[in-house]
């Protein structure tokens, strides 16, 4: 089971955290002005890399504070995680794994 | 023939001669001693033959020691009590044990599933799918024969009468293993200070060494691993776990144990203990010690009753003061079956060694020629005679390549045992769970651990890392333990290590499959691999001329690996047979992953405390008690227990249901409205919120207000709705859908906290900190004026408003909302005054003819006046629009969550499926919940389809049926005939019409 560290509480076993999805996705500044495309690409796309990828998490059953995490997609690895606002972390390549 | 324990010797053993055991299997009546297994006391009892393969059904006996038995699974207990597949090699022995084999009818003799055997030509690799898949309407009925006939044993027919527990662990550093390799790992890490836990699956700690008997600093080395057990035992730091089984290695150091922990008891002994543990350990750091599985040679006729393990044969011996037979043949091509040789001959057996090594060098080798031990080089085993028990075997000379017997040479050795050595597998099973790589080592002929990946450290040490030494064992434990604790960040000094006097051993000859007189693989003797799915070399053979040739294919063409042993002594076989079919290295070959658990885990250990009202939590209203009183009969909602209905006398659900929808039109009724979620929301920027998460426009609200809102997610797509009320300044109250509430907060706060953090807004659930009666019914006002202060008069207390003031004289919150369109009052207070609150109610309310209902009537009323659950009349790709609710979608409002898409080509588009009425012709006809209105009616699907119906009942009030349901282009069709086709196949019409069945002006809810 993956252990997380919540920036907030500490490490915790997964099982109290919820995961929501890419992280940094900016909403558009004034929806009304753009474009079908441009809306649906923030609302439908999303990345889904074989290495670094940076989420965002809940610890929904802890503090219920969100966080921002790096994980490596292919080893399972939590690279960092950070507070909201803050910019994320550099993070060397993705660590091996089986593949 | 009498059992008398006729194999057991004089003396010797870890077996407790003073407690001996009556025990049975398949009724007949036997003993034997505490410490032994069911194994080693059916030996002991010369008992041969104990069960039937899986698929041919032929004769097998005990294989092995340990946990890698393939053949002897067994039925154990009686009754609830009873267990199948329990391996014979792992029960401890206790008094009382019944026991019997499985996979036989009518008897184990005499098996009628054996003509399987003589008709295994018929029934290759690959069979079942290769003759059962057509025609696919068929299968249900090949399903049935094949589970009939094949099949292990029989699962109990009534609940598990015994406890279960699970218990979290954390640790700087987890053994696996106390054998040599981990017993020296716990003492260096225990020394230090380090939090250790030693789990072994043995009742004893020690390992190879209660088998093996070896000599550890000048003396015998079950005193060196009595003393560190003794430490270990005494170190305050350190958890010793004997009968604990470590069955997965997950990520981040994550394993889990199961600990046997009255499983050597007599059924319903254990008293207050459980039957199991389910251990689940975070360890810092990991120490593999699981030691070496000797695997067999794979010759023909292999799996006869009585051909061991060497190493077993000798387990027996020593451990189990077992000789399975006066005379044995040991089959070898490695040094260590000589040590068998050597142990069984001392023991007074005649033994004869056949090595297909044409000169095996070494200590092992000149000791056994001194015993006498005659010694056959070159030659292997082409045949074995007896079927359901060895009588003796046939030998021949090798050719020269290895290839082939000679068949001048055959020469006649009677025995009733062959105890078998093909060299040993490194248990590399957690280290590959763990993710770690695998590397072939060619000395030993078998994958040793390689490279781990960084979130799971460990280290592997001993047999299970390759090293087959006890030296070396004993050195590689020491370092792994200091290191693992160094590691986790404790001081450690190095322990000496303990002197071992080491012998010369030559190198073992690699042959994967034993030839005999016909051709291997492709002859019409059996040569198995692997013994518990009676897969055979030539099923390998057969897979790969068929193109099954990738390891993961031959795995599932042949089912090699996949039986309950997981292939613990056949998996090498395996791929070496494959590598030499495919001309290639076994490591370019490579391996199937090794997969969790490592011996079978019972669903009572998954499962352990979470049983019955432990297995889901149940959130209880502060009225239940009275609902349990009064004939409540529950739905589940979120975790809530809802009052669906309440059943006068045994009236059914239907009746109770129209004497309380009737009720609440005619006088007043009652519902527990408290699981409605419920968020406190403060701050200066709670208006901001609020404005942002519904459609409407809320800054307007007055203080003591309510409004409706509908809550859209960004895609435009409709997922909660509710009433919130301004009870403040900056202090509203929302509610929520029960089964809402959750998903609601975390949907606000995510916004708060990711997006919008710069705003002050507080959310806070007191969904359990409110108790709600709701009172619907002309009566309502006449009802609640008897117990409150309040005002009650339309003009000062209008609808769609709240009111503080004592009700009962508890003070509460009064909100006149309506789900009913009756008149109605939402009556809050303080949940612990929710019982009284209710039972006042209830007492006051005689002379009005009040009536409790629950959550069925309460769809049904909602549906007489149109209005929607979200998540029944909705489905998550349901707009605004779509529910004819256009009128809640703010059209000023610059921007709310879920505004931009409502523009979105497809959300704005003429022709979506919305929201209408349906009245059935016969107005008795309730439809089916789910039912689909079609474009053309056919013989059979599919049928072009216009929508679904999304809620159905029979209306009292309305006298008829309704329906409400998602039809394409539904507004423009009022009036129009429209036909649904059932699940039965009756074709029922329909008439569109607007949602709204009763009191369409809606002036009921406002008197």
């Amino acid at each position: 089971m993956l252990l997380i560290n919540c920036p907030w509480c500490g490490v915790r076993n997964l099982q109290e955290f919820s995961c929501h999805g890419q992280a940094h996705i900016q909403r558009p500044q004034d929806p009304a002005q753009v474009s079908d495309e441009q809306w649906g690409d923030y609302i439908f796309f999303r990345d889904n890399p074989k290495g670094i990828h940076y989420e965002r998490w809940v610890h929904s059953h802890g503090c219920r504070r969100w966080f921002n995490a790096a994980r490596d997609t292919v080893s399972d690895e939590f690279l960092g995680t950070y507070k909201p606002g803050e910019s994320p972390p550099s993070v060397g390549p993705a660590h091996g794994g089986d593949d | 023939m009498a059992r008398f324990q006729q194999n057991r010797l004089p003396t010797g053993g870890r077996i407790d001669r003073n407690r001996r055991f009556s025990f049975s299997f398949d009724g007949e009546e036997m003993h034997g001693y505490a410490g032994d297994t069911l194994a080693s006391a059916l030996l002991a009892n010369d008992v041969r033959l104990v069960g039937r393969s899986f698929k041919y059904h032929r004769p097998r006996g005990i294989f092995s020691a340990g946990a890698e038995e393939p053949n002897a699974l067994v039925q154990l207990g009686e009754g609830a009590y009873s267990e199948p597949n329990m391996k014979a090699t792992q029960v401890e022995l206790y008094e009382g044990l019944k026991s019997s084999s499985q996979n036989r009818w009518p008897s184990l003799r005499f098996d009628i599933g054996s003509i399987n055997s003589a008709a295994s030509r018929l029934i290759p690799a690959g069979f079942y799918y290769k003759t059962f898949m057509w025609p696919a309407s068929m299968w249900m009925t090949y399903e049935k024969w094949i589970r009939k006939s094949a099949g292990l044993g029989r699962s109990p027919d009534r609940p598990d009468p015994d406890r279960y527990e699970h218990r979290y662990a954390h640790c700087d550093v987890l053994i696996v293993g106390a054998g040599p390799a981990g017993l020296a790992a716990a003492l260096a890490a225990g020394r230090s200070g380090a939090r250790v836990i030693v789990a072994d699956d043995q009742s004893e700690f020690g390992g190879s060494l209660l088998s093996h008997p070896a000599e550890i600093n000048g003396t015998s080395a079950l005193d060196w691993s009595g003393t560190v057990a003794e430490e270990l035992n005494n170190l305050s730091n350190v958890t010793v776990l004997p009968r604990t089984t470590v069955t997965g290695y997950y990520d981040y150091n994550y394993l889990v144990a199961v600990e046997r922990v009255t499983d050597h008891l007599p059924p319903g002994t254990g008293g207050n203990l459980p039957r199991q543990r389910l251990w689940k350990i975070r360890a810092a750091r990991v120490v593999l010690a699981a030691g070496a599985i000797e695997r067999g040679l794979v010759f023909a006729d292999n799996d006869r009753p009585g051909v061991m393990q060497a190493g077993a044969v000798r387990s027996y011996i020593n451990r189990y003061s077992v000789l399975p037979a006066s005379n044995m043949v040991v089959f070898t091509n490695n040094d260590s079956a000589y040590r068998t040789a050597i142990d069984a001959a001392e023991n007074g057996a005649t033994v004869t060694v056949i090595d297909i090594r044409t000169s095996p060098r070494g200590t092992l080798i000149d000791k056994a020629e001194e015993a006498n031990i005659m010694v056959y080089r070159g030659s292997a085993i082409s045949a074995v005679y007896g079927h359901r028990g060895i009588r003796g075997v046939e030998v021949r000379r090798l050719n020269r390549a290895g290839h082939g017997v000679m068949r001048s040479s055959r020469t006649r050795i009677d025995c009733a045992i062959v105890a078998s050595s093909g060299g040993w597998t490194p248990t590399v099973h957690l280290h590959s769970q763990a993710r770690g790589k695998l590397d072939y080592d060619e000395t030993i002929a078998a994958y040793v651990p390689g490279a781990g990946v960084n979130i799971n450290p460990h280290r592997s040490a001993g047999a299970c890392n390759g090293s087959l030494d006890l030296r070396k064992c004993l050195a590689e434990g020491l370092q792994a333990g200091q290191a693992a604790a160094a590691e986790a960040g404790y001081d450690v000094v190095m322990p000496e290590i303990p002197s071992v006097v080491a012998g010369s051993e030559g190198p073992m000859r690699v042959m994967w499959a034993i030839p005999c007189k016909h051709p291997v693989g492709r002859g019409p003797k059996k040569h198995f691999h692997e013994l518990q799915n009676d897969s055979t070399v030539g099923d390998i053979h057969l897979a790969v001329r068929e193109g099954y040739s990738s390891v993961e294919h031959l795995k599932r063409y042949t089912t090699t690996g996949m039986a309950t042993d997981q292939g613990k002594t056949s998996n090498m076989a395996a791929l070496g047979v494959l590598s030499g079919l495919r001309r290639q290295t076994i490591q370019s070959t490579g391996v199937t992953t090794f997969r969790p658990p490592y011996t079978p885990v019972t669903f009572g250990a998954v499962v352990g405390q979470n049983r019955r009202e432990l297995f889901l939590q149940q959130r209880k209203t502060a009225m239940h008690p009275w609902h349990e009183r009064n004939g409540a009969v529950y739905e589940d909602v979120g975790d809530w227990k809802r009052p669906r209905y309440f059943s006068v006398g045994h009236e059914s659900m239907d009746r109770a249901v129209q004497r309380e929808c009737r009720a609440v039109r005619d006088s007043v009724g009652m519902m527990d409205a408290s699981t409605l979620g419920k968020i406190d929301i403060q701050g200066p920027d709670s208006a901001w919120l609020l404005n942002m998460v519904y459609t409407n426009a809320w800054s307007k609200l007055e203080i003591g207000r309510c409004r409706y809102g509908l809550m859209l997610n960004e895609h435009g797509m409709v997922f909660d709705d509710g009433v919130t009320t301004r009870i403040g300044e900056h202090h509203y109250h929302m509610t929520t859908t029960t089964g809402g509430a959750p998903r609601v907060l975390t949907w606000l706060e995510e916004w708060l906290q990711t997006e919008r953090p710069d705003k002050r807004v507080y959310c806070t659930s007191v969904t359990e900190q409110w108790a709600v009666a709701a009172i619907n019914g002309p009566a309502a006002r006449d009802l609640l004026s008897e117990l409150t202060d309040i005002p009650l008069d339309a003009e000062s207390f209008p609808f769609m408003a709240m009111r503080e003031g004592r009700v009962a004289g508890i003070p509460a919150r009064v909100f006149r909302i309506s789900f009913t369109g009756e008149l109605s009052f939402e009556i809050n207070v303080p949940a612990h005054h929710g019982l009284y609150l209710w039972e006042q109610l209830i007492k006051h309310g005689a002379a009005h003819d009040l009536c409790p209902y629950g959550t069925e009537s309460m769809h049904v009323l909602r549906a007489e006046k149109g209005f929607i659950i979200v998540g029944q009349d909705t489905d998550g790709a349901v707009t605004p629009d779509d529910l004819g609710m256009d009128w809640i979608v703010s059209k000023k409002k610059e921007d709310f969550i879920g505004k931009r898409s409502l523009s979105r080509s497809d959300t704005a588009r003429a022709g979506r499926k919305q929201l209408v009425g349906l009245l059935t012709e016969d107005p008795r006809e309730v439809l089916p919940e789910g039912a689909h209105i079609v474009a053309e009616l056919k013989d059979k699907p599919p049928m072009p389809m216009l929508g679904h119906v999304t809620s159905s009942y029979m209306s009292p009030n309305v006298g008829r049926s309704i329906a409400m349901a998602l039809l394409r282009d539904g507004r423009n069709r009022m009036g129009e005939r429209v036909s649904l086709r059932l699940m039965d196949g009756r074709t029922v019409n329909a008439t569109v019409v607007d949602p709204v069945f009763y009191d369409k002006e809606g002036v009921r809810a406002r008197g």
